[in-house]
């Protein structure tokens, strides 16, 4: 391509960032991004040009990606930026005092999505460019603390609830056996099912996957042997391995307790799942607000490398090649749509891809490619060391297996807590302890901001696939997020339309302008007013989701009225208001 | 004499369309198909030289099976296929997206749009009053907003940009169709100079930094402008006409022929009015130009009225 370039210069800084990734293509530009972004904290007109030259990439085409990221800033501002999270289960705890306090102490802050550590909210991150850059998190984040020097905020090592419980399988190694040391993971149990996988060959896995019956815990419930049947079916030998770490649904928070707590059962995993699609290299697409889980999984990585459990003749089985690339997201949580990722990953905006084709024919880089989630993925050696007959029969008979939920708002003990599934949403609530002292359970909404409300009257609901899709809920990516009788209800729907429209990716019109109109119409019906128009704002609040869920292009637009819905037809919310 | 490629003989996939069989070659779209069988399905984000962006979702027919409906511009038919272009589904989805484009966009220059709207009973200003324009929208940053009060609809209302003497960019118009961008890019002129930038209702095409177009990679091709389905993208001539209030369309007469400046042949089309040619287009089904063309074919016809 012959093409034109900026008159601009980068600086020295600038430069070196980009130049120290090495020749690329194309598909390094979110690295590159990142790199200018980390090292001088925000991407100037110089940094840009020398990525396009280095990459060759049009600069227009650069800039649209780099100002389609949140975490990106295309203007100058200052090295240190704070992210305070004032999204679902932050805001039923507090995170007002601590924007009121960043505020008092004069301490510039942008307003941030679900941060992913409700368990610990509110919680606020600060990323200081540098180099190296650091990111720090503090959290539980309280007034008194939050304007200390980020450098010395110290975070609390991962912990769950249930911690060295017994019975626990996904969760049996978190906070128990040291994260950063391969040869702890290979005592407490690792790799002895990427053993028996190379034993039973790529067929063989994929058939123990395909009849333990595990579906995808990502939210979208897909037999995960069927899609990986369908990728080894496809004639392309090219084929790619994706793990959508990407976590960003407001209340999900398990997905980054899996890698800060057992990085190398992830990569244990996706070895595994490379071995019986022929994939020859995968990638991690990890959210960006995730810093301490990208040091840790890149620490199992390298050390897996090193050791050869990544790399050529993995395990000494010869032929067998496997390789992980982590991808670090910059603020997008469209990015965890399964083909949103792939354009993520290969440099162009974050917008989803029109289906068919599906990944397992056409996916990252046009070739076939398996998309799964991390806790799917973990299920992964747990079928492979105890058979899925064993795996089979836990849970119920449509929903096998253990199941991850991330508890938080106002329970006493949030966290992520492991169960079979069938277990009732109640038991699961007593589990965390219940709502605090004195207070009554008001509703949950249970699947995310993508799922919906259920009321005190339904916790007996069986926690399944199928019991959720009969009782017209889902369990989406296992948020339970409780709230009680003193949550502002109202407050909380309009936080949850202005994450919607905040995430649209633009594409399609119905979600584009649709996630705008419903967060309007919810503030009238909230704030009590009216158009001159004097309409019906719960039916045009209707006609819009309707609209929405049959018309967008993807998951986002498609389940962006949910939880509003449920929480007027379930609830009766909204109702006396307007 | 126009050389018509034939390719490969193609299979034929029957399916059926509002309870008629209809039958189509392999690889058509259900749009194909039922313009073939004479249905009129409005578009808006599809381009006859153009692949389908799929952005507009004005298209959205029901097909049996599928849990959404599906943009009739971009799928393909498949044997036995059940498609419904008129049922309740589809006319609310028509009738919203089309409220939606009308509360956030000026479609007074978008050709039969008003049609389209009187017919599904669409009316945009249920959303409310039109917020007034804003001249941020190049700066708003992913991921955040300014919290509405919802007493106005949030539009895209914004100043023109005039930064060149060929062509006008009026985003206020603008729906985001990508089609400009298609064909500034690999799908026609492999310039590049534009983008879709920003995310979610901030999304907007601009160039690198937003910097005018004579700083851009633009070579003034004019191929946005041809496939420019809202009047957005306007020639700077007809832009002025427009303000003056002196363009008019049914003084116009259209003459197609061949411009002169190489030997490559191209079709141009020239639109004058009272002996003035006020602007050039090409015919989309030329095989030369399929609508495109150069600098010159585009805009180097002032000397022709140097009398």
């Amino acid at each position: 391509m012959d093409l034109r370039f900026l008159n601009a210069e980068p600086t020295d800084a600038e430069r070196h960032a980009v130049d120290a990734l090495g020749a690329g293509s194309r598909d390094q530009l979110l690295p590159a991004l990142h790199a200018v972004n980390d090292r001088v904290g925000w991407i100037s007109q110089g940094a840009l040009n020398h990525i396009c030259r280095r990459l060759n990439v049009p600069p227009a085409e650069a800039y649209g990606v780099a100002s389609f990221y949140a975490l990106f800033s295309l203007k100058e501002r200052p090295p240190r930026v704070v992210h305070v999270c004032t999204d679902l289960a932050c805001r039923v705890n507090g995170a007002e005092a601590v924007t009121e306090a960043f505020d008092a102490a004069g301490i510039g802050w942008h307003r941030s999505p679900c941060l992913g550590v409700c368990e610990r909210a509110p919680a606020a991150l600060a990323f200081e460019a540098g180099d190296p850059a650091e990111g720090r998190l503090l959290a539980p984040a309280t007034p008194s603390e939050i304007t200390r020097e980020p450098s010395t905020w110290e975070e609390a090592p991962v912990s769950v609830p249930q911690q060295g419980g017994p019975g626990l399988r996904l969760l049996r190694r978190v906070g128990v056996v040291e994260p950063e040391s391969l040869d702890a993971y290979r005592a407490a149990g690792g790799y002895a099912a990427l053993r028996n996988a190379l034993l039973l060959g790529p067929a063989g896995v994929i058939r123990e996957v395909t009849d333990s019956g595990l579906m995808g815990r990502g939210g979208a419930a897909f037999p995960t042997g069927r899609k990986w049947d369908a990728a080894a079916r496809q004639p392309e030998r090219t084929r790619y391995l994706v793990c959508n770490a990407d976590e960003s649904e407001p209340g999900t928070f398990k997905d980054r307790v899996l890698i800060e707590g057992d990085p190398f059962a992830l990569v244990e995993a996706m070895t595994i799942a490379a071995f019986a699609i022929g994939a020859q290299k995968g990638y991690v697409y990890l959210r960006g607000e995730y810093p301490r889980a990208l040091k840790t999984l890149r620490n199992a990585i390298d050390v897996a490398r090193e050791r050869g459990f990544l790399g050529e003749n993995i395990m000494g089985r010869q032929g067998f090649s496997f390789d992980i690339e982590i991808r670090r997201g910059a603020g997008a949580y469209i990015c965890g749509e399964e083909t949103a990722i792939f354009n993520s990953i290969e440099g162009y905006r974050g917008e989803p891809r029109s289906k068919p084709p599906f990944p397992v024919e056409k996916g990252l880089f046009g070739k076939p490619t398996v998309v799964n989630n991390v806790e799917t993925l973990v299920n992964i050696p747990l079928i492979l060391t105890e058979g899925c007959e064993a795996y089979r029969r836990i849970g119920t008979e449509r929903s096998t297996g253990p199941k991850l939920f991330c508890l938080s708002g106002n329970v006493r003990r949030p966290g992520v807590y492991e169960v079979p599934f069938g277990t009732t949403l109640g038991e699961l609530l007593e589990l965390a302890g219940g709502v605090p002292e004195g207070r009554e359970l008001r509703a949950v909404l249970l699947g995310g901001a993508a799922g919906g409300f259920v009321r005190p009257d339904e916790t007996t609901l069986p926690l399944t696939m199928e019991d959720a899709r009969a009782a017209g809920a889902t369990l989406g990516s296992g948020v339970v997020l409780a709230l009680d009788d003193q949550a502002d209800l109202g407050g909380f729907l309009v936080r949850i339309a202005a994450f919607f429209r905040d995430e649209s990716c633009g594409q399609c019109v119905p979600c584009r302008i649709g996630t705008v109109r419903q967060e309007e119409a919810l503030h009238r019906i909230v704030g009590g007013r009216k158009l001159g128009t004097g309409g019906d704002d719960l039916a045009l609040l209707r006609e819009v989701g309707q609209v929405m869920r049959d018309s967008s292009i993807c998951g986002l637009g498609q389940t962006a009225w949910n939880a509003i819905e449920s929480a007027i037809d379930r609830l009766g919310a909204l109702e006396e208001r307007s | 004499m126009t050389i018509v490629g034939l390719g490969l003989p193609r299979r034929l996939v029957e399916f059926t369309v509002d309870g008629e069989a209809v039958r189509v070659p392999e690889g058509s779209t259900i749009l194909d198909a039922c313009a073939a069988a004479g249905k009129d399905i409005p578009t808006l984000c599809f381009g006859d030289t153009l692949e389908p962006a799929n952005a507009c979702r004005v298209c959205m027919v029901e097909v049996e099976g599928s849990r959404t409906l599906v943009p009739s511009c971009s799928r393909k038919a498949e044997p036995g296929m059940v498609v419904r272009t008129e049922t309740d589904r589809t006319r609310l989805s028509r009738k919203v997206v089309l409220e939606l484009l009308g509360s956030a966009t000026d479609l007074s220059t978008t050709p039969d749009v008003a049609g389209w709207m009187a017919e599904c009973g669409a009316e945009p200003e249920r959303f409310g009053p039109p917020a007034p324009a804003s001249d941020d929208r190049d700066d708003r940053r992913p991921g955040e907003h300014e919290i509405p009060d919802g007493l106005t609809a949030a539009t895209v209302r914004q100043p023109v940009k005039v930064d060149n003497e060929l062509y006008v960019r009026d985003y206020g118009k603008c729906i985001q169709c990508y089609k400009c961008v298609d064909a500034c890019g690999e799908q026609w002129q492999n310039t590049f100079a534009i983008t879709m930038a920003g995310r979610g209702f901030d999304a907007r095409i601009s160039t690198e930094f937003a910097n005018p177009l004579p700083d851009s990679a633009c070579v003034y091709c004019g191929n946005c402008v041809e496939v420019c389905p809202t009047g957005a993208l306007s020639f700077k001539r007809e832009h002025d006409k427009r303000e003056a209030g002196t363009w008019d369309e049914s003084r116009q007469t259209a003459t197609t022929t061949i411009c002169t400046f190489c030997g490559v042949g191209c079709s141009l089309t020239l639109h004058v009015q009272d002996n003035e040619i006020v602007k050039v287009t090409s015919p989309h089904e030329s095989s030369v130009t399929h609508g495109n063309l150069c600098i010159k074919g585009r805009f180097g016809w002032q000397h022709v009225q140097n009398r």
